[in-house]
């Protein structure tokens, strides 16, 4: 079992093995994931009845709430890796963080615009600055801080511990994101969803948001691994299973 | 399906426009994130390729200095 584990560890810290697994495991987890996204979509937006209070603008939950929720949850992915690198030097958690990064910024600015989008016709305006979305935009500036920080340094060591810290530093902003609409009077409506008592959400419409949210989980990860293979290559050119990978495929 | 028509779908009583934007510039966003890292391992790819190929042309020349390499 020992043994088991310790080769498996061995394994993930080899660039050609991880950049085939997550090559094999995109094969299947993109298409299931873009069926499971069209599916929660085409079902929010055709099959569902408008909200009594917000009418048809509602329906903007069905983007605007997973998006949210995978880019908070990707932060975690993201300082996760940044301390794995930090305290043992790992070099797959260094390329797990920075490909993390980009992937967290595309869906906290979903999050933000499509918020924003659904704040005209039901709040009137565009933008507020309220905690919520103020702390979303620093969600937002901490994932474009990492990516900005990484191509600031030459030297890639000095990059990804000041990368690590940075994303550290910033699981603050957490969970105030989470707490900012019980602890701040606000526009922002307060959760639908709990994990613990009655969610205030009917079911008709509870499923086929769970449903888009289990989507963005799946399209996250595929991205994660895209850019990690990616990246994987990028920093692999000059050894031989690249070079007979490229020669391969010519 | 809720909507009677498809004139009903994209007026969605006037929520139309707010709603197809969004899903609009989401779809756009999530196509990009996911199209990148392929369009980037394939231009690494390439540039790999374009160095054996020169490597190639100078193959002899090169064998000589860096045995095994």
């Amino acid at each position: 079992m020992r043994a088991a584990m310790w080769s498996f560890f061995h394994k993930l810290g080899s660039p050609p093995w991880l950049y085939r697994i997550a090559g094999n495991l995109l094969n299947w987890l993109l298409p299931l994931s873009v069926l499971a996204l069209v599916t929660g979509l085409a079902w929010g937006l055709l099959f569902t009845a408008p909200d009594f209070r917000q009418g048809n603008s509602y329906r903007i939950i069905y983007i605007h709430v997973p998006a949210a929720v995978v880019a908070l949850a990707g932060y975690y992915v993201m300082a996760l890796a940044g301390a794995i690198s930090l305290i043992w030097k790992m070099k797959m958690a260094d390329i797990a963080m920075k490909a993390t990064a980009p992937v967290g910024a595309a869906l906290t600015f979903i999050a933000l615009v499509t918020g924003a989008i659904w704040g005209k016709p039901t709040w009137g305006t565009w933008w507020v600055w309220d905690a919520r979305i103020t702390s979303m935009l620093i969600l937002l500036f901490l994932y474009l801080g990492v990516i900005a920080l990484y191509e600031a340094y030459d030297n890639k060591a000095a990059a990804s511990r000041a990368c690590a810290v940075l994303s550290l530093v910033g699981t603050v902003n957490i969970p105030i994101i989470y707490k900012s609409v019980d602890w701040w009077y606000s526009l922002h409506q307060p959760a639908s969803i709990k994990f613990t008592g009655d969610s205030s959400i009917d079911p008709s419409m509870l499923y086929p948001l769970l449903l888009s949210i289990v989507a963005f989980y799946g399209l996250f990860t595929c991205a994660l691994l895209g850019n990690m293979r990616a990246e994987i290559l990028a920093r692999e050119t000059r050894t031989g299973w690249v070079r007979r990978l490229a020669g391969g495929e010519a | 399906m809720y909507f009677d028509s498809l004139e009903a779908l994209l007026a969605m009583e006037g929520h139309g426009p707010y709603v197809w934007a969004a899903y609009g510039i989401t779809l756009l966003v999530l196509a990009l994130l996911l199209s990148a890292p392929g369009r980037r391992r394939r231009r690494l790819l390439r540039e790999v390729r374009g160095e054996l190929r020169r490597e190639a042309a100078h193959g002899s020349k090169e064998a000589v200095h860096a045995p095994g390499s």
